[in-house]
């Protein structure tokens, strides 16, 4: 069981902001989960034919300038790249699907945590306020971000069980609740060619996501599939390149919040994580009804 | 002709998969269209804790002589977050059981029997009765997804309380009342319509998940002034999770109750074939404690087949702090008691067989609310009966542990323990008797 | 006026301080600021006090409230005033899932919307939704009063007892066993009764009335399908 928040700028008022702003609704969720925490951060995009990773290795003095020397010598790449405490951050103009392959062979003790043109992830087990200080989350900049605080229910507590998950490019999703069939819809997955990392129950709906995008479905469809093949209790919030999304199974018994004004749309599964939000006073405040998507997309 | 019959009698082979009894239940269902609604709790053998035994004294281990070397039996429970923890001279507790399901004399029966024994009793789905609030010195409060009789004023009164999640008759079931049940008193105290069959809730209202469970728990907290300790109680099924997630949502002490556990009623398949045995709950409970560093600190009360001193001690030494009995307690009390064997032969039943509790024609006067049924069970003789049968179950998980070269319950462990097959042994994570090998210890 | 700012107490302070009022009323109205979403704001209180809170409450916010007026001046989280005995509890702004659930007396309003669950297995409470409530309302509902003077969700009333449920609006499916009913006078009297407590203005004949078809009451193999 979890605490889930995401924060989606409708301009670019407070990009500057966007992790400072975020910081303190995550550490809200603290008591919800308090096992694990992560946040996915959209920003700062590469373009064309680049592509972006982020990289973590379990000691803080791994070697990066050297993977990164190997990697981009094999694959005859330009790089940027930066660290940020055990996880790195690469933008390369190479194909996604080369990276991957290279890492796969070269440096199997490096997690893949995120791929994609704008996405970066960051997760840890341990309490929220230690990771998001140990990753300087105020200082981030961005368009949009979801974060997560865990309660390990049917997996064990690890960092690859943390939340966000993300199984396809610049996509990711966080939950609360918790899914009654996911065991077989991983095997079913798997067979399509989803891979997995863990048991986890959530890391199955973003596979489930991944497999329905992969196959042309468009947000909104892959959301209505989702509410067909799913079962349980699920409270989800969806980030891709350009979107952010929040539905609820027919249920409804997980809690959410949404928070809207001029410059943002917030969600979060208690109230108590707005309070800090520039205008929380004014901004229209709902939740968000069953069986009902929630999208927003930049054009 | 008596030896052709003989002859024939010889040859009739019945068949496991369907003995008489399935036979007789299919045509049942053909009649009447409905499950099978029962009380009790699981019948069908499972492995349990006749399938272990304690290793006792020997050359290197030394008894305790009765009498002058104590053996303590008292246990404190829910000392982690409240001002008035429960104390107990014997950590035989009774389980949670409904005034509703059991006529008023039988509860005011169970309360003063586990008086005299220093012991607590439990609510059950249906509110707390003055009778059993008068009687019973320590008393945990039930609440249950049904919410039935829940008010302020009694959850003030209560030494504990217990957040329901399931229990092992039926994880996942809700409540269950028949309308034949459903008299003026159980009416008033669950704001029914008398006589209907009461349908039940099989989650709270107004939480789902331990998330919202430890909020839960701080307004229980918060509204008797953090005074009592807050036990969750679960039927055991991911049993090693549900302890992790009990402990992360505040609990000061975890009740596991295994698939033998009784219920006043529910469907004969919901019993039979959901939930673990109690043996097998153990060490994933106590697996899940230890790994968070909350065994002792968080107390596990463990219930769900309880009959003698034997089964509490070896509860005890596969790392509960206490158990609860039901059942058993209830029998004390004269449940299937074959002085009323005419009786339950008039009912279709006979003794020792009886598991109709939903009907509230019990002879002896126990799950009923018959008035003149309910005479036959005089309260003040019942308690007695009752303060007896916890007095022996003490008395001889005492004897138990002594053998063992234990001054306290408490010091019993695992390594006190073989089994004698290798169900037992695996669930037990103990060895098989006379090696070494515990089955499936590498996973 | 006693004033307890969140800010700089703490929700335990706070509730200590209200649950002494129980024995002896040394004062009569309490506000409370900064709430700021604080869960189980107000809760277990018995004694005729007024506490109005600034602001939106978290969960459970008069949780088994007896005899004390509790106001939101603000939004209120799940299970506002759940299992409330007596008294009144207002929200003046949205009040999310499971309000006033198994509540056994007492007048809930809420002067907004109601999220999913309102009112469920309600135990003699009164509830008056200004706006809308959402899906299974009055689950399993025993008895009481619900009025809503919005609409209401899917499966209104499903497995109903003897609750009176009031709608003026349009309700988007009725749940298992929950059917329109004859709206005589007695209903009218009692529902001009309930919106005057609230201090609702609206027309009773304008409401339908909804009750249990009292199928379920006893087992029988027909309905099988409606479990």
């Amino acid at each position: 069981m979890c605490g889930i928040v995401g924060l989606y700028l409708k301009n670019d008022k407070y990009e500057n902001k966007l992790g400072e702003l975020f910081e303190p609704m995550l550490i809200a969720m603290t008591d919800r989960g308090p096992d694990s925490a992560g946040f996915a951060i959209y920003g700062d995009d590469v373009t064309g034919d680049w592509v972006k990773f982020t990289l973590r290795h379990p000691e803080e003095d791994y070697d990066w300038a050297g993977l990164t020397e190997s990697l981009t010598g094999a694959l005859g790449c330009a790089i940027e790249w930066m660290q940020n405490a055990n996880v790195a951050v690469l933008k390369l103009e190479a194909s996604e699907a080369s990276v991957r392959e290279w890492l796969g062979v070269n440096a199997s003790d490096v997690l893949i945590l995120s791929a994609g043109q704008s996405i970066e992830i960051l997760k840890e087990v341990g309490l929220p306020e230690n990771i998001t200080s140990k990753f300087n989350l105020s200082r981030m900049k961005g368009s949009h971000i979801i974060g997560h605080t865990r309660m390990a229910t049917e997996s064990a507590v690890t960092m690859e069980g943390s939340h966000p998950f993300s199984t396809g490019s610049d996509l990711c999703l966080v939950h609360n609740g918790s899914l009654s069939n996911h065991n077989r819809l991983r095997e079913r997955l798997k067979r399509e060619g989803i891979t997995f990392e863990t048991e986890n129950d959530s890391e199955v709906a973003a596979g489930y996501l991944t497999w329905r995008l992969n196959n042309g479905d468009s947000l909104q469809t892959a959301l209505e599939n989702a509410l067909k093949d799913l079962d349980g209790f699920f409270t989800f919030t969806i980030g891709t390149k350009d979107g952010f999304a929040v539905m609820r199974d027919p249920i409804a018994c997980k809690p959410a919040v949404l928070a809207e004004t001029e410059d943002y749309v917030a969600m979060a599964s208690e109230y108590q994580a707005l309070t800090t939000l520039p205008g929380i006073e004014n901004a229209t405040v709902w939740e968000p009804e069953p069986a009902t998507f929630y999208i927003w997309e930049r054009k | 002709m008596s030896n052709d019959i003989n002859k024939k009698n010889a040859t009739l082979k019945e068949s496991a998969t369907f003995d008489r009894a399935t036979m007789a239940e299919i045509r049942r269902a053909a009649e009447t269209g409905i499950y099978d609604i029962r009380g009790f709790g699981a019948k069908r053998k499972v492995p349990h804790f006749d399938d272990l035994l304690f290793l006792g004294a020997s050359m290197s281990r030394y008894p305790l002589e009765g009498y002058r070397e104590t053996c303590n039996t008292s246990v404190t429970l829910g000392d982690r977050f409240a001002k008035k923890p429960i104390v107990l001279d014997t950590p035989v507790t009774i389980a949670g059981m409904s005034f509703g399901a059991l006529s008023a004399n039988a509860k005011e029966a169970l309360g003063r029997g586990a008086s005299i024994a220093g012991t607590s009793t439990t609510t059950g789905d249906g509110g707390m009765t003055p009778e059993e609030r008068g009687q019973s010195k320590k008393l945990v409060y039930q609440y249950l997804p049904s919410r039935y009789g829940m008010n302020p004023d009694d959850l003030r009164k209560a030494d504990a309380i217990e957040v329901v999640l399931g229990q092992g008759a039926k994880p996942g079931g809700g409540g269950m009342l028949l309308g034949q049940k459903i008299t003026d008193r159980v009416a008033k105290m669950r704001n029914l319509p008398k006589g209907i069959d009461q349908r039940s809730a099989c989650r709270h209202p107004d939480w789902t998940g331990p998330d919202d469970l430890a909020i839960k728990i701080q307004e229980l907290r918060e509204i008797t002034d953090w005074q009592v300790p807050i036990y969750i109680k679960v039927g055991a099924t991911r049993t090693y999770y549900d302890v992790k997630l009990a402990v992360k949502a505040g609990a000061d002490v975890i009740v596991v109750d295994g698939m033998q556990g009784g219920t006043a009623a529910t469907q004969d398949v919901f019993i039979e074939h959901v939930g673990i045995p109690t043996m097998a709950a153990i060490p994933q409970a106590v697996q899940a404690l230890q790994e968070m560093g909350m065994h002792r600190k968080v107390q596990l009360i463990v219930s769900g087949g309880i009959r003698n001193g034997a089964d509490v001690a070896k509860c005890m030494a596969l790392g509960a702090d206490a158990v609860a009995i039901g059942t058993a307690a209830l029998v004390a009390l004269g449940c299937n008691d074959p002085r009323w064997e005419e009786d339950y032969q008039k009912i279709g039943s006979a003794a020792g067989f009886y598991d109709d509790y939903q009907e509230g024609k019990d002879p002896a006067g126990i799950s009923t609310q018959d008035p003149e049924l309910m005479k036959r069970l005089d309260p003040v003789a019942a308690g007695n009966r009752l303060a007896n049968y916890l007095r022996v179950l003490t008395l001889e998980a005492q004897t138990l542990a002594r053998a063992c070269g234990k001054n306290d319950l408490r010091n019993l462990e695992p390594e006190d323990l073989v089994a004698l097959n290798v169900e037992a042994a695996a669930m037990a994570r103990v060895p098989l008797a006379g090696t070494t090998w515990i089955p499936g210890q590498q996973y | 006026m006693k004033e307890f700012d969140l800010a700089t107490t703490t929700v335990r302070e706070l509730n200590q301080a209200l649950h002494e009022q129980a024995s002896d009323v040394t004062e009569k109205e309490w506000t409370v600021t900064n709430p700021k979403g604080s869960h189980n704001l107000a809760v277990g209180l018995d004694a005729p006090v007024n506490v109005a809170i600034q602001g939106h409450a978290g969960y459970f916010c008069a949780g088994m409230n007896k005899s004390a007026n509790v106001t939101v001046h603000g939004n209120a989280g799940q299970g506002v005033a759940e299992n409330m005995m007596s008294g009144v509890v207002r929200v003046k702004g949205d009040a999310s899932q499971a309000a006033g659930a198994t509540a056994q007396g007492g007048l809930l309003v809420i002067e907004g919307n109601a999220g999913a669950r309102c009112g469920i297995s309600m135990k003699g409470v009164d509830i008056v939704v200004k706006g809308s409530v959402g899906h299974m309302s009055c689950f399993m509902g025993q008895s009481g009063s619900l009025v809503v003077c919005g609409d209401a969700g899917e499966a209104l009333g499903d497995s109903l007892y003897e609750v009176h449920i009031y709608v003026k609006g349009s309700v988007k499916s009725l749940g298992a066993d929950c059917i329109e009913k004859e709206m005589r006078a007695e209903h009218i009297e009692e529902l001009t009764g309930l919106l005057a407590k609230a201090g609702v203005e609206e027309d009773p004949a304008a409401f339908t009335r909804y009750g249990s078809a009292r199928q379920l009451y006893t087992f029988k193999v027909d309905n099988a399908s409606a479990y």
